[in-house]
């Protein structure tokens, strides 16, 4: 497991909320923004896959993964999907409002452990935020990899997430990125198809592969699959899961999945310790 | 066009893979190489299905015209990907347009000769639908979970 700096601010209880300050909101798609905040102290150390509970002031917390460059410890950075009170309310939020935040929290993907192995990031819709900081952390170092693989599925053209970075990606000699679509018309030249029928054109040989996957629960259950099929190790696949989170902490017990707490435990499990929950209806 | 012989092309493509040398030649006396222009017509949705293509090159895209909305394409197939399976099935006419995105190689398969084939040779006809069955679950599997919309706003 990677280790975290020490926070300048160190924030002694994990359940008091910090005040930190708006730097910027940007919109990203019709639905979803990234938040940028300036953290008191001026840095925020966290490992990629973590996140945080932000707080709106008088209207609620919720648990948002980090969607940020690990290297630049300066801003804290979230990108939402608006899509409740809470969502909707750190939104409106403008440069030099206040937020309040909690964390970092939970467990990280191991990218550092990928190092001498091909990664593949598979991320679905909104899932790519999740994975974003891994994907900078492997850019970062990127002689500590083989191959290096981004695959990315979204609804449609219109709705795929950083989409100008994907190209930027894209466009590096040493890295491979393939995009699909659920459904899209004539003027979109890309694939068209589920994120899993990506799997088998990427460059990679499975046997030394870590994989890491997010993005809907169905989608990284065929996607480990898929993998697995492939001849990827399932204890080399990780996924990141997500349940109702309140505490971030593990004492309220919201965020239960079977015998794991996803704040606690997870949110990134290894994808052969919880595969079997995946199909269990109840849990 | 390839220099590399036709059976050798079948013989390595996983689709075929475990056929026996003398299935590889029966199938090869079906084939040829084609080629297509970004842009081209391979086949329109209604058209006689007299033939199906290991697509060896570039893109395709399945569509179907929505009356209102133009054109949707409903699926790409890429390199070492299947391309038709209604020569198979009665009334043995396509169900989709299929156009190319990039210019694009095939190995074309002549569906009547494929099915006399497959018909003189129970053995040979039973591995081919084994195989064209995988690619059938593979492609049903995929259309659930597009028609799941899972990036859908679930909230």
């Amino acid at each position: 497991m990677a280790t975290l700096a020490e926070p300048a601010v160190p924030n002694l209880d994990p359940m008091a909320p910090v005040p930190f300050t708006v730097q910027g909101v940007r919109e990203e798609l019709e639905d979803t923004f990234t938040l940028e905040l300036d953290p008191p102290g001026g840095r925020f150390d966290f490992a990629p896959g973590q996140f945080t509970m932000l707080y709106a002031f008088g209207v609620g917390e919720v648990p948002i993964s980090i969607s940020g460059d690990p290297s630049r410890p300066d801003r804290l950075v979230h990108t939402i999907r608006a899509v409740g009170a809470v969502t909707r309310a750190l939104r409106n939020l403008r440069p030099g409002d206040r937020v309040g935040v909690r964390g970092p929290f939970g467990t990280p993907w191991p990218i550092e452990d990928a190092a001498g192995r091909d990664v593949v990031f598979v991320a679905g819709g909104i899932g790519l935020a999740p994975l974003r900081p891994a994907i900078c952390r492997a850019l970062e170092r990127r002689d500590h990899y083989g191959q290096v693989v981004v695959l990315y599925g979204a609804r449609s053209p219109h709705e795929l997430l950083f989409a100008e970075e994907l190209q930027d990606w894209g466009g590096r000699f040493d890295v491979t990125v393939l995009v699909t679509v659920d459904s899209a018309d004539r003027t979109w030249f890309g694939s068209v198809g589920v994120v899993t029928k990506l799997v088998p054109r990427a460059p990679h040989d499975p046997a030394n592969t870590t994989a890491f996957v997010c993005g809907p629960e169905i989608m990284m259950r065929f996607t480990g699959q898929e993998l697995h099929t492939r001849g990827v190790d399932p204890d080399h696949i990780f996924v990141s899961m997500e349940r109702n989170m309140k505490c971030g902490v593990g004492f309220c017990g919201h965020c239960q999945f079977a015998t794991e707490l996803v704040c606690r435990d997870g949110p990134v499990f290894r994808f052969s310790d919880i595969s079997r929950l995946l199909n269990v209806r109840e849990v | 066009m390839t220099q590399v012989p036709i059976t050798d092309v079948l013989s390595a493509h996983p689709f075929f893979r475990g056929l026996t040398p003398h299935a590889i030649d029966i199938l090869a006396g079906c084939a040829t190489e084609v080629e297509f222009p970004a842009g081209a017509v391979i086949f329109k949705e209604g058209d006689a299905a007299d033939a199906c293509f290991l697509l060896t090159g570039g893109n395709v895209a399945l569509e179907i015209v929505v009356p209102g909305r133009g054109p949707h394409v409903v699926e790409t197939l890429h390199a070492g990907e299947v391309l038709g399976w209604s020569w198979l099935f009665p009334p043995y006419r396509w169900t989709f347009d299929a156009e190319t995105l990039i210019a694009t190689r095939a190995i074309r398969f002549d569906g009547a000769e494929l099915r006399k084939a497959k018909t003189a040779d129970k053995e040979l006809g039973y591995e081919l639908m084994i195989r064209f069955a995988q690619v059938l679950v593979d492609r049903l599997q995929a259309t659930r979970l597009q028609l799941l919309d899972m990036y859908g706003n679930a909230g």
